[in-house]
């Protein structure tokens, strides 16, 4: 079969799957939204927290980073026996997916708001600012761009992994990865595959552009 | 002139020392009175603890041993957050908010005080061109956008702008050039005759410290050397004077070169 004749095979299997192809997108996306915003949710006060606390540095980069290392199956497996979250697929994989997404969260955010020109700190207290004012007025604000970063990179990430999420049943575009896989059938892996990566690039084109006009402005 | 009240000395450091975590001493024993109105300067090289005394007296260090009294009262006693905004601070690297415009620079403490915009707006206008720079060319500018010595006077506005009785100065006019300089300074004396707000000025120019003191604290490794009105200072004895003296006095000799 020449790469042609693959490719109209393969834009045809779409065009006549193009309802189920359209719906596992969708939830892919809804996996990969809720998990990034619980993600944020999460990420963002204890990357602050850390600033505020070095004590608290180890153990929560610590355990984020330990998360990061369990292949990611793996962590999907962990989480089955956990009361509330074992009970449905989605809840499962929004965890997991929530719980891969927060290092790099945290990490920016720590870094970002490390990174402040210390002479704009000492001006900020000097001027009687309270921890509050400085945290919404300054730094959160010149740590923007690289808070940023993080979460691009984390949203790139998760789209990746939320194709795994098939495996435990919680759908999105891993499903026909996971079919194509069984039944050999490289369309099939394309159909998912395809359009995981179209979403990964335009959440990193998003976000990128996002991220250069915040760092524009400060 | 009358022995100073107790009210007079609206700054007092009493047997201050300041020790750093590892135990490294940057002050030790330091005793000054700053009275109201004065404008002290503060003169030292480079590393002698100038800065860090300045940041005794807004706070943002603590004395290791001893106390400093604001409006009489200790710096620890006061609530951080009001002993800084009774206190004007023009801090060494200037810090503008690079995010604000510089608009927003100067009406910071305003802001945070809580005055109408109106109200601020007009003072903003008022501070940039009492600092020289015309309002409408710089209002909505970034401070990226400006040159280095015009964020030094942004600098100096912003420390103004709640009209503070107190003001810290570390070497505000560091960054400019000397004409720049000469005219700032100008104006500082002529605020300073109308204003009469309570200075303490750093720099390591002696030529500044003569022309804008009341008087004088020389400084060196964390030390006091002493207090000295401008007259009292280039007729002084004492070596560590002389020596600054002397380093002035060979810098204006080579003004005379190549003089017939
Ligand atoms: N946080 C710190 N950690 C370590 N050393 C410090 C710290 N802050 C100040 N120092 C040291 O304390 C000494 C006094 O510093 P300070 O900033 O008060 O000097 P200065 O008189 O303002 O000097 P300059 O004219 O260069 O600004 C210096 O030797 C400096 O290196
Ligand atoms: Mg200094």
């Amino acid at each position: 079969m020449s790469v042609l004749e693959f490719l109209k095979s393969f834009l045809e299997f779409c065009a006549h799957n193009r309802a189920q192809v359209s719906a596992l997108f969708l939830e892919h996306l809804w996996l990969v939204g809720v998990s990034m915003l619980l993600a944020v949710l999460i990420g963002l006060p204890l990357g602050i927290l850390v600033t505020r606390h070095p004590r608290w540095n180890r153990p929560i980069l610590g355990s984020a980073n330990v998360v990061q290392t369990i292949p990611s199956l793996a962590l999907f497996g962990f989480l089955l026996p956990a009361p509330w979250l074992g009970e449905r697929a989605d809840r499962l994989a929004i965890a997991a997916l929530t719980l891969y997404a927060l290092l790099p969260i945290i990490q920016n955010t720590c870094t970002g708001i490390l990174g402040v020109d210390p002479a704009v700190r000492e001006a900020a207290r000097g001027m009687g600012m309270t921890d509050r004012q400085m945290l919404f007025q300054v730094e959160l604000p010149l740590a923007m761009g690289v808070i940023l970063a993080g979460v691009r990179v984390a949203t790139v990430i998760t789209v990746g992994v939320a194709t795994i999420a098939a495996a435990i049943g919680a759908g999105g575009l891993g499903e026909f990865i996971f079919r194509g896989l069984a039944m050999v059938d490289n369309r099939v892996i394309l159909a998912g595959a395809v359009p995981a990566a179209l979403m990964a690039l335009a959440a990193d084109f998003l976000l990128g552009r996002l991220e250069h006009r915040l760092r524009q402005t400060s | 002139m009358s022995a100073p009240s107790s009210d007079d000395r609206v700054i007092e450091f009493r047997h201050v020392s300041y020790r750093l975590d590892g135990g490294r001493e940057l002050l030790s024993d330091l005793g000054l009175e700053i009275r109201r109105g004065e404008t002290l300067v503060l003169l030292g090289r480079s590393g002698s603890g100038k800065t860090t005394s300045l940041k005794l007296i807004n706070r943002l260090l603590v004395p290791s041993a001893g106390e400093v009294l604001v409006e009489g009262r200790a710096t620890t006693a006061w609530d951080a957050i009001e002993l800084r905004r009774h206190i004007g601070y023009v801090i060494q690297d200037v810090g503008l908010f690079p995010h604000f415009t510089i608009e927003r620079n100067v009406g910071l403490v305003p802001r945070l005080e809580g005055w109408p915009p109106a109200r601020i707006r007009a003072r903003v206008e008022e501070l940039l061109q009492l600092v020289g720079l015309e309002p409408a060319r710089f209002l909505s500018r970034y401070p990226r956008e400006l040159s280095g010595g015009q964020r030094q006077r942004v600098g100096v506005a912003r420390a103004l702008a709640s009209d503070p009785p107190l003001l810290l100065m570390d070497e505000p006019f560091g960054a400019l050039d000397p004409l720049t300089r000469a005219e700032i300074q100008e104006e500082f004396l002529a605020l300073q005759c109308r204003l009469r707000k309570t200075v303490v000025f750093v720099t390591h120019d002696m030529r500044e410290a003569l022309l804008l003191g009341t008087r004088i604290a020389l400084m060196e490794v964390g030390k006091l050397v002493g207090v000295y009105s401008p007259e009292e200072f280039l007729r002084s004895p004492d070596p560590l004077v002389t020596a600054y003296v002397a380093a002035f006095r060979n810098a204006d000799a080579g003004l005379n070169r190549g003089r017939p």
